[in-house]
Parts: C-alpha cells; sequence; structure tokens
C-alpha cells in the first residue's frame, strides 16, 4: 500500500465543472484578514461530529486548538495531524505570518467541511454560499482551502 | 476544496486552494489553486517542521498576485513509495487466555495514554468507541471474522466507524512508541500489517465481504487499495 495506490482510486471520479471561474481580486495581503477552511471534517469535541454524508460545516474557533478529525475515509494518513495540527490546519502558521505583519489578520473563527462527497449539490446549493456569508460577516477577506 | 473555492469566490472571497491529487485539482480548476505532491492527509507537507509549511503556505500566497486565475505546482515533492513501517517495540504478551489481539491492545494502553497527554486526542479512540471499549471492539471483530454476522456480533457503531477508532487507538499509541515522527502512511501499514487488531479487522472485513454484506458497510473498514 502506497500513498499513490490510494491517490490512484480518485482517478475515475466525475469532476464537477463550472461554466465560469469566478475570481474575485484580493485586498493588499498585509491588510487581509485570512480563514482557513479545511475539508478534513475537523470539530471541537464538544461539537457534533460529522455523520458519513454530512455536507454542513462545522465552525472552528482559533482557540481553543482542541481540534479533532471527524473524517469518515480512511484513504488518508492522520498521523500528521495527531502530531501537529498545522500540517493540516495551519493556524499557528497564520499567527507568525499576522505577528510578522506578512498578512493583515487571522480571522477569529474558520471552517471545516466533510470532503468525502459525491453528491455535491447540497454543499453546492446550500451550506458553501451559507459558509461563505459567515466569513463574508467576519469580514474575512482570504481564504486558505486545505485537504486531507 | 476546489467546489468551495468556485463558490467562495462568486461570494466575494478570494481563494487558494491546496490540492494534493494533481488530476482531481486540475480538473476541478480552482482560481487559485496550488498542487503539492504530499501523502494524503498532509496538505501542508512535514508535521512539526514550521520553515517547510511556511515556505509551502509563502508559494500559496504568492498566488494572490496573479490578475487571472493560476494554477501552480510546488516544487519539492514528499514521496510515500510503500515501504516504510512503523518500527516500535510491543507489549509482551501478558494474559495467556485473552485473544492476542485483544491483550495487545490492552497492552498499548499506556503508549496511548502518554500520546494522547503529550498531543491530545486528535485522531484517537472516542468516535464510536472509547478507548475502554477498544478491547471489546476487537473482540466483536474476532466474531465476524468467526463467521457471526456483524449485527449479531456486538460491533458497537457502524464497522467503518469502530474500525477507525481502533486504527486511531494504535496509530495514537504508536506516538508514544516510537522514536521519530512517523511519515505518512507508516503507522497504516504497521496497524494492518503487523499487529494482531489489524489482522483481525481484515478479516472481519474479508469475512463481511464474503458473506455479501453490502459493500459500503464493510469497503471502508480500511484504506479502499487494500
Amino acid at each position: 500500500m502506497a500513498d499513490s495506490d490510494v491517490k490512484a482510486m480518485t482517478a475515475n471520479l466525475d469532476a464537477i465543472e463550472f461554466e465560469e471561474t469566478a475570481f474575485t481580486v484580493p485586498v493588499p495581503l498585509a491588510e487581509a484578514k485570512v480563514a482557513i477552511v479545511t475539508s478534513a471534517s475537523l470539530h471541537h469535541p464538544e461539537d457534533e461530529d460529522f455523520s458519513p454524508m454530512d455536507t454542513g460545516y462545522r465552525v472552528l474557533k482559533s482557540e481553543p486548538r482542541d481540534y479533532v478529525m471527524g473524517h469518515w475515509s480512511p484513504n488518508f494518513d492522520a498521523t500528521g495531524f495527531a502530531l501537529d495540527i498545522n500540517t493540516v490546519f495551519p493556524i499557528d502558521r497564520l499567527d507568525e505570518l499576522a505577528a510578522e505583519g506578512i498578512i493583515g489578520s487571522v480571522a477569529e473563527e474558520h471552517l471545516a467541511y466533510a470532503g468525502n462527497q459525491f453528491d455535491l449539490s447540497a454543499i453546492r446549493m446550500d451550506s458553501g454560499p451559507a459558509g461563505a456569508k459567515f466569513l463574508k460577516e467576519q469580514e474575512v477577506d482570504v481564504v486558505l482551502l486545505t485537504p486531507v | 476544496m476546489s467546489t468551495l473555492a468556485h463558490i467562495f469566490e462568486a461570494e466575494g472571497l478570494a481563494t487558494i486552494a491546496l490540492g494534493s491529487i494533481k488530476n482531481q485539482i486540475e480538473t476541478t480548476a480552482p482560481p487559485r489553486g496550488l498542487w503539492c505532491d504530499f501523502p494524503l492527509g498532509r496538505p501542508l507537507g512535514v508535521p512539526g517542521d514550521r520553515d517547510f509549511q511556511h515556505r509551502v503556505l509563502s508559494k500559496a500566497l504568492e498566488l494572490l498576485d496573479s490578475p487571472e486565475p493560476i494554477f501552480a505546482e510546488y516544487d519539492v515533492a514528499i514521496v510515500d513509495d510503500g515501504t516504510e513501517v512503523l518500527a516500535c517495540p510491543m507489549p509482551a504478551r501478558y494474559d495467556p487466555d485473552l485473544p492476542p489481539a485483544v491483550d495487545e491492545a490492552n497492552g498499548l494502553r499506556p503508549a496511548y495514554e502518554r500520546a494522547i497527554s503529550e498531543y491530545g486526542n486528535r485522531v484517537g479512540a472516542g468516535r464510536t468507541v472509547q478507548a475502554d471499549d477498544i478491547a471489546a471492539a476487537i473482540e466483536a471483530f474476532i466474531r465476524v471474522a468467526d463467521g457471526t454476522p456483524w449485527k449479531e456480533a456486538g460491533v458497537p457503531g457502524i464497522p467503518a466507524r469502530v474500525s477507525q477508532d481502533i486504527r486511531g487507538y494504535y496509530e495514537t499509541a504508536a506516538l508514544a512508541l516510537s522514536d521519530h515522527a512517523p511519515s505518512a502512511w507508516a503507522g497504516t501499514r504497521w496497524f494492518l500489517d503487523h499487529t494482531e487488531a489489524g489482522k483481525v479487522v481484515m478479516a472481519a472485513r474479508q469475512a463481511m465481504a464474503d458473506a455479501g454484506e453490502m459493500q459500503p458497510i464493510w469497503f471502508y473498514m480500511a484504506p479502499g487499495d487494500r
């Protein structure tokens, strides 16, 4: 079993195609509020776990950083995240970039979705736009999207 | 990830999507995509390596300078060739009256607790099966492997989630037993191929497949290439 064997399983999956590529011109990075959105199904321990086909999202507060992995897929290595949350959710690195003035600030709240989805229509029509609205209400400018 | 990138951009957020699978990020074409040839589960590359993670982030943030959609490839790859297996000392057999996998799981409990104490319970037991009940879950899978239908075997939840908790318990315990940070998949290979519990999980999975159980019930008990 090698990483390439697992990746190869995705070769025949249908990819959703967008007719047009939306594009937002960002504010200068040094002024930007940055949030992380991950498809790693992370959540705080007290929050609801993800269900197998969960199309919703969970809010990840910047503190406490007690995130747990709620992903249902067995098809990725979890020990990297077990050792260091930044391997998946680079919140400490963003804090350092903000302290150096490279980015403007780090959002207080971030989002996690479940990446193991075969039907993306609910995310496309419902929880995706809802997540964007949540981030916009926080005045987030830039989103870093991380998978597992 | 790319779907969310398209949605968020349409709502006025600038995005950068990291991707670990080249054909996937190419075909889904997020507005700003960075393919990093890193193992699945490690999109920032190397756990505990602050400088490495910063280099990845720096490249990702560079994409914001592009005046139009852009796809880029990160110039460092981390390739897993499938050969490294976590090497860690296993507890000696303690109670010969217990099935080997149950005795093994009990013996790993101190290491599991040390790892939880050091790192927190990020991927360990607790989704469906608490650490105190891992041994009972393994016993249930032994019954499945021996031919008992899984619904009658006392499996304490959906088999895939129960299997995930057992694997998480072992991979977490291994962090306290190994003298170095394991490379990607080394812990999984160790669990599946070199532990008694891993063999039980795989035997139960095979027994469910042979019994004609619905594929989603047993398939996700282990990585899909197994």
